[in-house]
């Protein structure tokens, strides 16, 4: 508990480029810049495989490596490939260990929607397009939405531990703080990561509740 | 970066067992132990927990939302909250791995359970199954594919996780992670990445053919 206060309370730790505003702002920039380059990537082509029905093994293998694949390895592998002149080759684990959530759940969506109302949008005249966009997305958004949060939780804690291939951001209490034998640090950026995560949380949370059809979500009763 | 080759076989020879803490193959058994703890911890307390929400059903909503929340949270940072408890150990990084692996398990017990047909418990009732015995004999034999693909993503999560534990001194084939970053030397890290992505797949493996074991019904369902 001191050290929570030792941290805080530490008039250091609130300016500079070490500031903890800074390093929240460079957590969150690396989050958001992550997530979104994954989204784009992963919703249109779980979209697509869900649709068609064509390429469903990627999803299923994806899914499995990247559970299996260690961040830290990762990390320091595309590193020492690529160096550290630039955040990029940091930027691309991120990103690639975000695609695989999103992927599964954008296709589980679209392939879990019911088969009658699939039926019955075509009967209705709507274009395979419109099915989709009108109809599928629509009833998928929930697990898509799963997907986009398990994918940011992923992205919050590889980029904590991509301090230690000297990403800047939360981490780098923690990671400095080790090297230093500075226990307050450690646990100050602990409890800040922590917070951090749990906010994200919260914001899907919110996203889920505006966003999702009050008859999908079934606050809505049918009688 | 300098031109090293990808992977330098021969430094794989030389550390491949030299019989002193470091080397690959007591990294490896390092790793294998710390992943069984979390796995087995996880379980053990998963399951008294899952059948206590089947039982009461109103401790459910409030423990599924803990388990969301803990879920959340990354694992450097809980390591850290540990350090001050249990120091630069194996434990921290076991406890944490064992937490995630309950927050994973217990939906997946109580969904095994809850999926168990009426009729199924209301024969085991009229043959005169008394509750436990009801319980062990049926409604957690019958849960058992469900809760084996919650250990499923559970083990193999585990296996990778326990790598971040080399930040603080006690992650198994993860030490090799930090030596490759630290000497600028890929072939410690491309050991590491290859042998904990095999440990995933044989420990995934070994679940489903114990599924297979544990399951007979199901062979012979498919056999009809």
């Amino acid at each position: 508990m001191n050290w929570l206060i030792d941290f805080f309370a530490d008039p250091a730790n609130w300016s500079g480029s070490n500031g903890i505003p800074i390093r929240l702002l460079e957590h969150l920039e690396f989050t958001l810049a992550a997530l979104v380059v994954a989204a784009l990537i992963a919703v249109p082509l779980g979209l697509l495989i869900g649709h068609t029905g064509r390429g469903a093994l990627i999803v299923v293998v994806s899914a499995n490596l990247a559970r299996a694949l260690p961040t830290l390895g990762l990390l320091v592998l595309i590193v020492l490939l690529l160096g550290t002149s630039t955040v990029l080759p940091v930027l691309i684990p991120l990103v690639l260990l975000a695609i695989p959530p999103i992927l599964v759940n954008t296709y589980e969506g679209i392939r879990g929607v019911d088969h009658d109302l699939r039926d019955a949008a075509y009967g209705m005249g709507l274009r395979g397009n419109q099915v989709l966009l009108r109809v599928l997305v629509p009833v998928a958004l929930p697990l898509i939405l799963l997907g986009l949060r398990l994918a940011a939780i992923q992205i919050v804690a590889t980029a904590t531990v991509a301090s230690y291939v000297s990403l800047g951001g939360l981490g780098r209490y923690i990671i400095d703080g080790l090297a230093t034998k500075d226990f307050p640090s450690v646990v100050g950026g602990s409890v800040l990561v922590a917070a951090f995560a749990l906010a994200m949380q919260a914001v899907f949370a919110l996203a889920h509740r505006l966003s999702v059809s009050p008859g999908v979500s079934q606050r809505l009763k049918v009688r | 970066m300098d031109d090293q080759p990808l992977i330098r076989w021969d430094w794989i020879g030389r550390n491949w067992d030299t019989g002193r803490a470091g080397s690959i193959m007591s990294l490896l058994v390092d790793h294998v132990i710390m992943a069984s703890l979390a796995i087995v911890l996880g379980l053990v307390i998963a399951l008294p927990m899952g059948i206590a929400c089947v039982r009461w059903r109103w401790l459910y909503q409030p423990t599924s939302g803990v388990m969301n929340v803990i879920y959340a949270l990354p694992s450097l940072p809980v390591f850290m909250f540990l350090l001050p408890v249990t120091g630069l150990e194996r434990a921290t990084v076991i406890i944490p791995l064992g937490v995630y692996a309950v927050a994973v398990l217990v939906p997946a017990v109580v969904d095994g359970i809850t999926a168990v047909p009426d009729h199924v418990r209301q024969s085991a009732v009229a043959m005169g199954f008394n509750p436990l015995r009801r319980l062990l004999q049926i409604e957690l034999a019958l849960a058992v594919p469900v809760v084996l693909a919650g250990l499923r993503v559970v083990a193999v999560s585990s296996i990778s996780l326990v790598s971040v534990g080399a930040l603080i001194g006690q992650g198994g084939l993860g030490n090799l992670f930090t030596d490759a970053f630290k000497r600028d030397f890929l072939t410690p890290a491309i050991v590491g990445i290859v042998l904990i992505i095999a440990m995933a797949l044989i420990a995934d493996g070994l679940l489903i053919f114990l599924q297979r074991v544990l399951t007979p019904w199901a062979k012979a369902r498919r056999s009809t």
